[in-house]
């Protein structure tokens, strides 16, 4: 019982603070392999919730495809160092504090008004069966088969728009 | 004793705003594209939280469609950047100003 709060709290810490990490460091490189961290205890958060197929898809395509494809760009373009947040200017230093406190306060007033935990309890068992590749492959290949199709035919649409974007030269 | 569910909402946010802070503040577009994956990611938690605390699978599946989504956009998304930098060999999104007016 204790052990699931002490991988919570491993987990979300980690998470938390490699996502402040990752936007405040002025290497992309280095940001780029924070959010791979974060990713990874994304993903660990999800075995605690029982998503065993979901934690699995998080590292392969999450934190080994994506990233690696993001650290490929950003080693081809080799960008500039930018300013700090610190250095720049204050009128939108002041806009972007408020829209943001806007928005945390906003999200999580509206999750301790409806306190979900009342309503919502997790039974172990049900969800432990839930989150199984048995379970999702049955549930993906009879009632989602379309979205399935379709997710398909996104990935080969993106494959040919990324080869004919990043190939031709633009005047 | 069991986790709240509340607990992991509260975590989402964090990491959404975090989210949003890097896309407000960031110059260079390819970080602003991770931002825009970590969003993408808290929202993802969210779906799996309730997935797991209700027992529902549907859930799951939509946090499966939305990396397949995520997959074609960096993709896509990373190919402009290549172009964009073809053209005017930088990624700061304060020079790259010809589509305002």
């Amino acid at each position: 019982m204790t052990i699931e709060i002490v991988l919570f709290t491993l987990f979300a810490s980690i998470c938390a603070v490699s996502a402040v990490l990752m936007i405040t460091r002025p290497n992309p490189v280095i940001s780029a392999l924070f959010l791979v961290l974060n990713f990874c205890s994304l993903a660990g958060l999800y075995l605690t919730l029982n998503a065993q197929f979901i934690a699995v898809a998080q590292v392969i395509v999450y934190a080994g495809a994506i990233m690696v494809f993001f650290l490929f760009v950003i080693m081809l373009l080799n960008p500039e160092k930018e300013k700090r947040f610190f250095e720049q200017k204050a009128k939108l230093r002041i806009f972007i504090i408020a829209i943001v406190a806007l928005v945390l306060v906003q999200i999580v007033y509206i999750i301790f008004l409806s306190r979900p935990s009342e309503v919502i309890t997790r039974e172990v068992a049900r969800s432990l069966e839930t989150g199984t590749v048995e379970n999702i492959g049955r549930e993906m290949f009879t009632n989602y088969v379309l979205p399935f199709e379709a997710a398909g035919y996104l990935l080969l649409s993106a494959t040919i728009g990324a080869l004919v974007l990043a190939k031709k030269k633009f005047e | 004793m069991q986790i709240p569910i509340e607990y992991y909402l509260v975590l989402s946010a964090f990491m959404f705003t975090v989210g949003i802070v890097g896309v407000l503040t960031r110059r260079n577009a390819i970080v602003v594209f991770m931002s825009i994956e970590l969003m993408l990611n808290s929202a993802n938690l969210t779906l799996i939280t309730y997935s797991s605390y209700l027992g529902d699978v549907g859930g799951q599946l939509f946090v499966f469609f939305v990396m397949a989504v995520a997959a074609a956009e960096a993709a896509v998304g990373l190919a402009i950047i290549i172009a964009i930098y073809r053209n005017k060999l930088t990624v700061n999104i304060d020079e790259i100003n010809i589509l305002k007016w």
